[in-house]
């Protein structure tokens, strides 16, 4: 009994907060948007009973799923999320790299004072730091200030409001979450493995690709995962820094619910973005597995 | 009784292997006062050291007495900091670990838990761009020696450690080094693996030729396999000899103590005679008739070392040597092949003494508070004045 109040427990939070709140989202994709509250019908009846149940499930259809493909501001709007997505993984990955082993590689006195200020920008609120960068990015913001100050550059650069700037905003924040995972897998390595490699003849260059690059792949494959998943539905970051043309499935959610009030299609992007996304994270978790047995 | 723990291999074709004999021997390795500091900590002070070709030479000391540091110079990780290393001649100075005709074993092993066993073995082999089906043979044949045939496509974390130290060893030696160092490399295996492994080095040691260098806080371990052991402490090398002379003549009370059991009795070095010498160490006990010792002047303190398997335990007073000491027994260490007893002498110098357990059934010849004799030859123990 004690045994399975204790399993009950998360597997209770899990139906509660996630389970069910997917379920209702799915039903309310399969719904009609309606002018009433909710602005969606059908809506359940129990007060008719069995006939109630009936009528309810024969009105839900894949009506918005259809509707989706017609108009191809959806599907450009998830490729261009996903171009956004793997772009900026993959740059996250090249600057949070280096990070990451420099963390690893500094003196043992030197890595928990590396390793909060990685953690630092999480004390502040995640929509203040984007702000922040509104006034470093803006047309009179501190960049261009400071390049016309040194006078590298004339003319001030825009860069608030179009793709770069939403480029560097995702970077800056997600870099914690590669910097994290990678900073893991090569803290972990074994400096005589760099050794043994170099004492059978590679050069240092070499035993970094033979041998740093491989082992800390486990690093590599979990922080990508962090950044991509969440970068995928990614809707404060274009919305605050991007410009008119960015296009990103998120924002696209937004206006769905919010402008449109069209609830049950914007449950239908919900529902196509998590199927997207259940693929990455399947293999993140296989991945994750992989890791602990790896261990053992 | 056991003369020495064990001595070097009895191999019938090296009996004359004794390089270090020969003043026109062309040693291979040379570190020519070599000092190497770290900050203010000096690892290595001012040490000269000769090793041979097709030696299996053995660093021996305590932890932090400098003999790992004298095998990563040898690997190229470390740069001595005054003195000069050479290899075959050649100033090893400024040479990278990767350029040196050495391969080391690690003590962790090292492998590269990413590859297989073979591709391990062949990291090495592939660095030197040989030919596929060169690296081919040499890995298949470096797995025959090592007798990991069966296991050549597994990841190092699918097998034993036992096979994890043999796999480092192939890996090691796939390159056919000049030198093979050996860090502390039966370190994590257990006891009857250890031993097995040793004589398995041995073997491996003489059909390859290489010159091996280990590096051991084992002393049992540095008799076994070593043609030379160099005992460490702080930073020098307190004696260079083969295993039986270190454990039989040690030239200092630092390696006596080291090495093995050892009673340490102080006296006043006397020479009655030219041809007698004696120890006297307290007043009311007979002093040790000892050979006399060139260079040592009467009146000299010394110090008196004796393995406790040279010394005879007996109930009655033995007339037939000339040593002889009578004690009551404190404590009796019983170790299966011997016995230790540790017996008080009147002055209260504690003497151990060890006898061979010979026969399984007989009744147990002493027992504690038994009043006994200790006696031994005059040429059983050492007069050592450092």
């Amino acid at each position: 009994m004690k045994r399975f109040a204790l399993i009950a427990l998360p597997y209770g939070w899990l139906v509660a907060l996630f389970l069910v709140p997917f379920l209702i989202v799915l039903k309310i994709s399969l719904s009609d948007t309606a002018l009433a509250i909710p602005p969606y019908v059908p809506t359940l009846d129990l007060a008719e009973g069995w006939a109630g149940v009936r009528a309810f499930f024969a009105e839900l259809d894949f009506e918005n799923f259809a509707f989706l493909t017609t108009d191809d501001l959806y599907w450009k709007a998830y490729l261009s999320s996903l171009k956004i997505a793997v772009a900026s993984t993959l740059m996250a990955l090249i600057v949070g790299y280096p990070i990451a082993y420099g963390m690893s590689r500094a003196a043992d006195a030197w890595r928990p004072t590396l390793l909060m200020l990685v953690i630092l920008p999480f004390w502040t609120s995640f929509l203040i730091r984007v702000y922040a960068w509104k006034a470093i990015l803006a047309q009179e913001g501190f960049l261009n200030q400071l390049l016309m100050g040194l006078g590298v550059i004339s003319e001030p650069l825009t860069i608030l409001n179009t793709n770069t700037a939403v480029y560097i905003g995702i970077v800056y924040t997600y870099l914690p979450f590669m910097v994290l995972p990678l900073f893991a897998a090569l803290d972990r390595l074994d400096e005589s493995l760099l050794e043994a490699a170099e004492d059978l003849g590679c050069t240092r260059m070499k035993a970094f690709w033979l041998i740093t690059l491989p082992l800390s792949k486990q690093g590599i494959i979990a922080g990508s995962f962090l950044v991509f998943i969440p970068v995928m539905g990614e809707f404060v970051i274009p919305t605050l820094l991007g410009g008119s043309d960015t296009l990103m499935i998120g924002k696209v959610l937004w206006e769905e619910f919010f402008s449109n009030r069209d609830w049950p299609v914007a449950s239908a992007v919900a529902i196509i973005l998590l199927a997207i996304l259940i693929i990455p994270i399947v293999l993140f978790i296989k991945n994750e597995e992989k890791e602990w047995e790896g261990e053992t | 009784m056991a003369d020495a723990p064990r001595k070097p291999r009895p191999n019938p074709n090296e009996t004359d292997f004794v390089p270090w004999e020969d003043p026109d021997a062309v040693p291979l390795i040379r570190f020519e006062s070599v000092t190497k500091r770290f900050g203010d900590f000096t690892a290595i002070d001012d040490l000269s050291l000769d090793i041979f070709e097709k030696e299996f030479f053995a660093l021996l000391g305590p932890s932090g007495c400098g003999k790992t540091t004298m095998m990563r110079m040898l690997a190229g990780f470390e740069a001595a900091t005054e003195g000069r290393i050479t290899l075959g001649g050649q100033d090893m100075g400024g040479i990278a670990p990767n350029e040196r005709p050495v391969n080391m074993m690690f003590q962790s092993y090292a492998l590269f838990p990413h590859l297989s066993v073979w591709d391990n073995i062949a990291f090495g082999l592939k660095r030197d761009r040989m030919p596929k089906d060169k690296i081919e043979d040499r890995v298949n044949e470096m797995l025959r020696l090592t007798r990991l045939e069966q296991f050549a496509r597994r990841k190092p974390h699918q097998i034993s450690g036992g096979q994890r130290q043999r796999v480092a060893l192939a890996r090691s030696l796939a390159k056919a080094p000049k030198l093979l160092l050996l860090d502390e490399p039966l370190g994590a295996l257990d006891r009857k693996l250890r031993e097995e492994t040793q004589f398995e080095l041995m073997d491996i040691q003489e059909t390859t030729g290489t010159t091996f260098v280990i590096v051991t806080h084992d002393q049992e371990e540095a008799m076994t396999v070593a043609s030379r052991i160099a005992v460490m402490d702080h930073g020098k090398v307190i004696q260079v000899d083969t295993p039986a002379r270190v454990y039989e003549q040690p030239t200092s009370v630092y390696v006596a103590d080291f090495i093995g059991d050892v009673n340490l009795i102080e006296g006043t070095y006397t020479r009655p005679d030219p041809d007698h010498a004696e120890i006297a160490y307290a007043e009311r006990e007979p002093p040790l008739s000892v050979e006399p010792v060139e260079g040592v002047s009467i009146g000299t303190r010394v110090t008196y070392a004796i393995r406790p398997e040279k010394i005879m335990v007996t109930r009655d007073r033995s007339e037939d040597q000339r040593n002889w000491a009578f004690g009551k027994i404190i404590d009796i260490g019983y170790l299966g092949n011997v016995s230790t007893y540790h017996v008080e002498l009147a002055n209260g110098q504690m003497v151990k003494a060890a006898m061979t357990n010979s026969s399984r059934i007989a009744r147990r010849e002493f027992t504690w508070d038994d009043e006994v004799w200790l006696s031994w030859r005059e040429t059983a123990g050492v007069v050592l004045t450092a």
